[in-house]
């Protein structure tokens, strides 16, 4: 049909070069020399007073991934990446420590508003120093660790988190306050040796966010980190643990997105979740990186393992993701389901445009009785883009009354684009019900044309309709986070259509 | 006064013409009814009246309120009044009826510098006329036309129809589907929002929707072409004698 050929051709002019967020803040840097050797995770580790076990841990895993290879199962095509071309350390260069944002560099401030992430609006609303008696109780209090090439620079609300008993802090710091939490957690989810990217991680990452909930304690607010990748073929390699002790929940929010580049970035976080007997860990992502131009040029790689262990009785975590951004993703934020009667939950929303490919999905592992897990996977293909759900359920021999319902759903704008769906079920106890579903289909002009006729433009009628697609996911996020998430899926998906 | 005026109205379709020369004006105020065989070009009419991608005019005009329409975007056709009642209408699963009449009438509103429509305002509108339309309110709350019967889904069109305040209302076989008493809910709908200043186009394949609205010009279409107008005896006498004396005339 000629409507069809259409979009085709608003399609094909995709101009993904119209990426809102690319600009670069002058911030002199402090980075390690190129390359990866023994001596550079030295210097990592020295760089952040880091204490000797941590030094040993980091130079066991480096040994460790020199003998690994990089994975090739994934559904994505790049170029062979030279870890020896690339930077494993910057920095801002170090200002005295920060007691309120007043302190931080302006210059990160200004890039944060042009994000529209309001960091200084929430900071004076919800109080470095709160005035007294402007402080609205109906306002749910966003924590901010901003964490800006590699360095926490900012963390905000300590003292109200601290009166809770909730350690939040950038994972630098909990390494040297409180090893023997770290020492305890650290690589119990992911261990060091668990793949490539993790593995690298695990010798160079720069810095995170380190969450503890002390047993019985529901967080007094959401966490919520920005992440911000600044410096020219500067690997990133974020490292974050939270742990929900018995009883206690929180959610945290993660959220991002890079500036304009020409060479690839290589982004490999490692994310590990602990919850405890009847604890809950709802994570929320929402991730839009630099996609590569209109050619395809440039762009992040992110290559991500995100992991969950439900350890405790009755445990429950939550993954809940937006992802629009990145050349490439690879990543699936996984539950093991190892408490009796535990649960896991996976929603996401995976967009790709131009020619960005994204291989993602989630792993549930039963292992206790009665778990459960639940998976909502949307996927919205646009331009000459691949987008692929790989997920994959299994239930122990022992896991008996495993359930799992999933449901993963595809939308293709054009046809130069593709979506696959790739389940691994695997139940090795016959009391398991594994209930699968999947459709994949294509926005449909008829739908576009009639959203026009009432007056939307075609980029407002595609936003509503997407939007409109992926409900059941938005609905999963916090407030704060729908709202800037679906403002994002109408960013990332302008320029698909004329 | 004229409201809309199609002449001499060329159009293909992937390389084929459709429409061989169409000529016809509607004033305000005036309801027309276009009758014809299946396939004698009415919906394709319709759809170039509202802009619909994949039509190539190759020739004529089309004026709305004395301006060129086929040199507008059919999202500025509508903000200025130009509605189109789907014969098949579509669903958005996902985005309920509330919100999706919402964003539209904002939409229209921006579109003519206007500004939005206050929430109690908006919500007051809509209970008003989906009450006169027996359109539950829970219906509202659903997806777009998402389970909806053929009834409720043109209901949910007059409704729309009722919001936006259309000065050229287009229904294409509005009957489509419909059972007697379904179709005169709608009937009736279309017919409270007759008004001076507002013209009705009704595509009809059959008469029987014409005893419920009833037309002050009726055209006889037939292979692409307006073979016959005439009064609303017209469509009687059509009733009565078939389309087929004017396959010849066309
Ligand atoms: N999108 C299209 N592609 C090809 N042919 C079409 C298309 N739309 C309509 N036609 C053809 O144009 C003619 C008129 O169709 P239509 O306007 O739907 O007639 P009506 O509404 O009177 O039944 C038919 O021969 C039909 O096959
Ligand atoms: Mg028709």
């Amino acid at each position: 049909m000629p409507a069809v050929q259409e979009t085709v051709e608003r399609v094909k002019r995709i101009d993904v070069d119209q990426y809102r967020y690319g600009f670069e803040t002058q911030i002199e840097s402090d980075k390690a020399p190129k390359g990866l050797s023994e001596d550079i995770v030295k210097f990592i580790s020295e760089k952040k007073n880091e204490p000797a076990w941590m030094l040993q841990w980091r130079l066991e895993a480096y040994r460790r991934w020199l003998t690994m290879t990089e994975p090739t199962w994934a559904r994505v095509d790049y170029p062979k990446i030279d870890f020896q071309d690339l930077y494993y350390y910057a920095a801002p260069k170090p200002k005295k420590t920060v007691s309120s944002l007043d302190e931080i560099d302006p210059e990160i401030l200004k890039t944060y508003e042009k994000l529209g992430i309001p960091l200084r609006e929430v900071a004076m609303l919800e109080g470095v120093e709160p005035k007294p008696g402007e402080e609205d109780p109906a306002r749910r209090k966003i924590a901010v660790d901003a964490v800006f090439d590699s360095v926490s620079v900012a963390t905000t609300f300590k003292a109200e988190l601290k009166k809770a008993g909730v350690i939040f802090m950038p994972i630098s710091e909990a390494i040297r306050e409180h090893p023997e939490l770290v020492q305890k957690y650290l690589g119990s989810v992911v261990p060091t040796s668990d793949n490539f990217y993790a593995t690298l991680n695990s010798a160079v990452f720069s810095d995170g966010s380190f969450v503890y909930v002390p047993p019985g304690v529901r967080c007094p607010m959401e966490l919520s980190t920005y992440f911000r990748i600044n410096e020219r073929n500067t690997g990133q390699f974020e490292r974050t643990l939270i742990i929900a002790d018995k009883g206690s929940y929180v959610s945290y929010l993660e959220g991002c997105t890079a500036p304009q580049r020409d060479e690839n970035q290589l982004h490999a976080a490692v994310v590990e979740l602990v919850a405890l007997d009847d604890a809950e860990i709802k994570y929320s992502t929402v991730q839009n990186w630099y996609p590569g131009n209109s050619e395809g040029k440039g762009g992040i790689y992110n290559f991500v393992t995100k992991r969950g262990d439900c350890r405790g009785d009755r445990s429950k975590i939550s993954w809940t993701q937006v992802e629009t951004g990145s050349a490439i993703t690879w990543k699936y934020p996984s539950c093991i389901l190892r408490g009796d009667n535990s649960s896991g939950e996976f929603y996401s929303i995976a967009i790709s445009n131009g020619f960005q490919q994204v291989d993602s999905g989630t792993k549930m592992i039963h292992l206790g009785k009665n778990t459960s897990s639940r998976i909502i996977s949307k996927g919205i293909a646009a331009g000459k883009s691949q987008n692929t759900y790989r997920g994959l359920v299994t239930a122990h021999r022992k896991a008996t009354g495993a359930r799992n319902f999933t449901a993963c759903d595809s939308l293709l704008i054009g046809d130069k684009c593709g979506a696959h769906t790739v389940p691994y079920i695997e139940a090795k106890n016959s009391s398991a019900t594994f209930e699968h579903e999947a459709t994949t289909s294509k926005i449909s002009e008829d739908v576009l044309f009639y959203c026009i006729q009432r007056g939307l433009s075609q980029e407002e009628a595609v936003g509503l309709v997407v939007n409109g697609f992926v409900k059941d996911v938005l609905q999963q996020l916090p407030m704060e986070f729908a709202v800037e998430a679906q403002k994002l899926i109408s960013i990332s998906l302008e320029g698909s259509v004329g | 006064m004229a409201l809309l005026e199609v002449k001499d109205l060329k159009v293909r379709v992937e390389e084929r013409e459709i429409l061989h020369g169409l000529t016809m004006t509607v004033n305000e105020g005036e309801i027309h009814a276009i009758m014809g065989p299946n396939g004698s070009g009415k919906s394709t009419l319709s759809h170039v009246i509202a802009g619909k991608p994949g039509y190539e005019v190759t020739d004529g005009q089309i004026l709305f309120k004395g301006e060129d329409l086929l040199e507008m975007a059919p999202e500025e056709r509508a903000a200025k009044g130009v509605f189109l009642a789907f014969q098949y209408p579509v669903e958005i699963p996902g985005v309920t009826t509330m919100n999706f009449l919402r964003t539209a009438l904002n939409a229209q509103r921006k579109a003519r510098g206007e500004s939005e429509l206050m929430v109690p305002d908006f919500l007051k509108k809509v209970r008003e006329v989906s009450k006169s339309l027996n359109i539950p309110q829970d219906m509202l709350k659903r997806g777009v036309n998402v389970g909806f019967s053929g009834g409720e889904k043109k209901r949910n069109e007059v409704l729309q129809m009722a919001l936006f305040e259309p000065s050229l209302c287009i229904l294409d076989e509005m009957d489509s589907g419909l059972d007697i008493d379904a179709l005169r809910i709608a009937a009736d709908g279309v017919n409270a929002l007759h008004s001076p200043k507002r013209a009705m186009v009704v595509i009809t394949h059959y008469q029987r929707l014409l005893n419920y609205i009833v037309p002050d010009i009726v055209h006889v279409m037939s292979k692409g072409r307006v073979v016959k107008s005439g009064g609303k005896e017209l469509a009687l006498e059509l009733e009565a004698s078939g389309y087929a004396q004017f396959e010849d005339a066309a």
